[in-house]
């Protein structure tokens, strides 16, 4: 079938669905929105919604990137607004059909806002705070068509990149990257079209094609998101790289993490094949390009080029020395193009738009957008996407909201282990792949977790290398070693023990680490504590010096004290929910931590009810008064 | 365990380079990679036990000692942590009476950590089985154990 044929098909389904009287019901059930309970909701709206079929129909869709909103959905009702509901619960479920499924009512006071009509009675969503400052071009489709529908992603313009792309002879493609300047968005950001190229003028009758979905950072989760939500962009850029390459075999590596990202894909895979757009002779031409799906096995250092075709292959995943590169000789010794998730789906887009649509968009050296998955303490959690020039400033307070609770921004941590802890002078930063570099953190995985003054830098720069020194592959010994070392000595810190030398050898280490290792894992795991060290020394000097923790958060220098002129002797909530049994009552009734036996587990903080907010944290611990640090010893009677 | 595992080495025959993929097959047939199952596979593909050993303890996924009904999965990554995800295991520590990595004796449940689960945003997060649980507390813990402990 000619593609024309295939658009047209796909283009009758979506407008029999949109045109017409029904009511389409979207319901966001991405793994965030799962975690949120949006299955119950699906259950709960298919069942109100039986027996009025041909009236409303029910869609799976992915994530909108509005993960503190989720459960989500969204009623599109023809000839009305289109209405987005949060915190949708299965409770609610019957009011919204029959509110505005059934009858006229959009219960706009159960609403986010519209995303179609509404005018003065209803927030328009795009021109919130939150979705006015984004671009929003990789995730243009995700949370409004169904990854479950191949004619969804056909309608709005899918596979047409692929099918020019048949026409053009694989120099032209190249040239048309080159110009777009589109970069690898895998963290590094090396040119993509210079991957593309030396991939493509390696002399091989075998190629193959890898598309990197190992997203390995703890706390990014674009990748995951795109293939949940629109699996094909991914597929088509994919099939794109195979031809101009020369592959006929792609793969698409996978954390085995993301269960509900492999099934996507699987049907994805098996739609595109039915329709003709993947598999023997492509659109009847004569490429023709198969997929393959690999479930990574849990280890971080596979996202590692090197060390993931070491995976494909049936071995350990071992980074590799490069050059030789993939491209020269990669999997099976034969030329091997692999690229990031999010690279890959910007390729049909820079095809179908030209590359003066991308070129325009970002910054002269860093163009297109950057996509972030913001965590942390913001009011807004979810994922963010960008132009690139954008400061980090725009995305922690208007996108983001500001800090949850009206808490202070203490630091923003972005790309993950390998990059950087930025603080508050540095908010101004322009996103883009130099500005970063420049200021010690990366562009990376696009991972931002932003910290507010209840979060120490000293544990998270622990945290992190104790992430890579468990994950570390062994084959280093400056990274299996080194990690070990750097974190026992931010152990040491956290807990009160070093001294202004354990600063230094941390310094001194970190730089060797960086030295010695082959990988940019190992490389740049030393990234977090040399930023935290570079920007928040204070906050070190006061572990090391003081036995204080600013933050009040790492355990041993830190004590839970309940203020006994807030304490209110009825209550007894502490006492019950202490797992150690650390809080006892004093003669007045009121109640009291034994530090001897407190876990400090927090328990008794997360209990105490708001009216009497008697749990505090005190760090150093000696600023416990000493008549409240343990229990009497009752004297023991004579008899 | 003969037929199970005979169906998973003739999918696959002697393709050597689908390790990986056999040993994630043997463990979602028996919930962790059992010593038999190992051995039996180095034989009939001809890979070294020791290869197929050095595989199975480099990934993170694979476990060799049995597992529980129930598998509990903290996630301990980057935004998890920062919202006191690891409050949250230890509270299962205490509550299931075993520790990480480990399963309770009834093997009902075996209690894992994960760096990520990519639901960062509704963090901190706990999947037991194939449902997750977001915005944990410790309150939570016990009355999210509850439904699976008969």
């Amino acid at each position: 079938m000619t593609f024309r044929k295939i658009d047209l098909v796909s283009r009758q389904n979506w407008q029999s669905l949109y045109n017409g009287e029904i009511i389409h019901i979207l319901v966001g059930t991405a793994t965030c929105g799962r975690a949120a309970g949006s299955m119950a909701v699906l259950e709960a709206i298919r069942r109100e919604i039986a027996g009025l079929e041909g009236k409303a129909r029910v869609s799976e869709v992915g994530c909108m990137g509005l993960c503190s909103y989720e459960p989500l959905v969204v009623i599109v009702k023809p000839g009305d607004f289109s209405v987005c509901y949060h915190h949708v619960t299965p409770l609610i479920v019957p009011q919204l059909v029959e509110g505005y499924v059934k009858g006229d009512d959009p219960c706009l006071d159960l609403a986010l806002g519209t995303v179609a009509g509404g005018g003065d009675e209803a927030v328009y969503i795009p021109e919130l705070d939150l979705f006015k400052h984004q671009a929003r071009v990789l995730l243009r489709n995700c949370g409004y068509n169904s990854p479950l529908e191949i004619d969804h992603y056909i309608a709005c313009g899918g596979y047409r990149g692929l099918s020019s792309t048949l026409e053009m002879k694989p120099a032209q493609i190249i040239r048309k990257l080159e110009k777009s300047g589109l970069r690898g968005r895998g963290g590094a950001g090396f040119p993509t079209a210079t991957k593309w190229a030396a991939c493509s003028q390696t002399k091989g009758k075998t190629k193959y094609v890898i598309c990197n979905a190992d997203e390995g950072d703890p706390g990014a989760f674009m990748d995951r998101v795109l293939l949940e939500s629109d699996p094909h962009a991914v597929i088509e850029g994919l099939i794109i790289a195979g031809y101009t390459v020369g592959a006929g075999q792609g793969y698409i590596y996978v954390r085995e993490e993301y269960p509900l990202a492999i099934e996507r894909l699987e049907m994805a895979l098996k739609q595109a094949k039915e329709k003709g757009l993947l598999g023997r002779k492509i659109l009847g031409l004569g490429f023709s390009f198969k997929i393959e799906i690999i479930k990574g096995a849990g280890a971080f250092v596979s996202g590692e080029e090197t060390a993931m075709i070491a995976a494909i292959e049936g071995r350990r995943s071992w980074p590799e020395h490069r050059p030789p590169y993939p491209a020269e000789a990669g999997l099976w010794g034969k030329p091997t193009l692999v690229n990031n998730v999010k690279t890959l789906a910007y390729v049909p887009l820079i095809i179908q738009n030209g590359s003066d649509w991308f070129a325009g968009i970002g910054t002269g050296n860093s163009p297109g957008t950057a996509l972030f998955a913001l965590a942390g303490k913001l009011e807004n959690t979810g994922l963010a996407e960008v132009p690139m020039g954008t400061s980090l400033r725009t995305l922690v307070y208007d996108i983001g909201g500001g800090i949850k609770k009206g808490g202070r921004f203490k630091a923003v941590q972005i790309g993950g282990p390998s990059g950087g802890c930025l603080p508050e002078g540095l908010l101004d930063t322009p996103i883009d792949f130099d500005s970063l570099k420049g200021a010690g953190a990366i562009m990376g995985s696009g991972g931002v977790i932003v910290m507010d003054e209840d979060n120490c830098v000293v544990d998270t720069a622990r945290f992190f290398i104790d992430f890579s020194r468990q994950e570390s592959c062994g084959k280093c010994t400056h990274c299996r070693i080194g990690a070990h070392h750097l974190f026992s000595i931010l152990d040491d810190v956290t807990k009160g023990k070093g001294s202004l030398k354990s600063l230094e050898a941390l310094q001194a280490l970190a730089e060797d680490i960086r030295e010695g290792s082959l990988c940019g894992l190992g490389k740049m795991a030393t990234n977090p504590a040399l930023t935290t060290l570079r920007y928040f020394r204070a906050e070190y000097e006061s572990h090391v010096l003081e036995q204080r923790c600013p933050a009040r958060v790492c355990k041993e220098l830190t004590a839970y004290y309940i203020l006994p002129d807030k304490c209110y002797k009825g209550c007894d909530h502490c006492v019950l929910a202490c797992p150690a049994e650390a809080v006892f009552s004093d003669e007045q009734g009121l109640k009291v931590v034994d530090q001897v036996k407190c876990t400090k587990c927090g328990s008794c903080e997360l209990v105490c009810p708001a009216e009497y907010n008697a749990v505090i944290r005190l760090s150093p611990v000696s600023l416990v008064p000493e008549n409240r640090r343990t229990k009497p010893q009752t004297p023991v009677k004579e008899p | 365990m003969k037929d199970g595992l005979s169906v998973i080495l003739k999918k696959y025959g002697k393709d050597k380079s689908q390790l990986v993929s056999i040993l994630q097959d043997i463990q979602a047939e028996y919930n962790y990679l059992p010593r038999e199952a190992l051995e039996k596979l180095s034989k009939k593909m001809d890979i070294p036990q020791s290869h197929v050993y050095s595989m199975a303890t480099f990934f993170r996924a694979f476990s060799l000692n049995k597992r529980g009904k129930h598998i509990v999965n903290v996630c301990l990554g980057t935004a998890c942590h920062v919202r006191g995800g690891e409050l949250i295991l230890e509270s299962l520590e205490r509550q299931l009476g075993v520790g990480r990595g480990q399963t309770t004796p009834d093997l009902k449940f075996t209690l894992e950590s994960v760096n990520c689960m990519g639901c960062c945003a509704t963090g901190p997060v706990v999947k037991i089985g194939e449902e997750y649980f977001g915005h944990m507390t410790n309150d939570k813990v016990e009355p999210m154990l509850k439904k699976y402990r008969e």
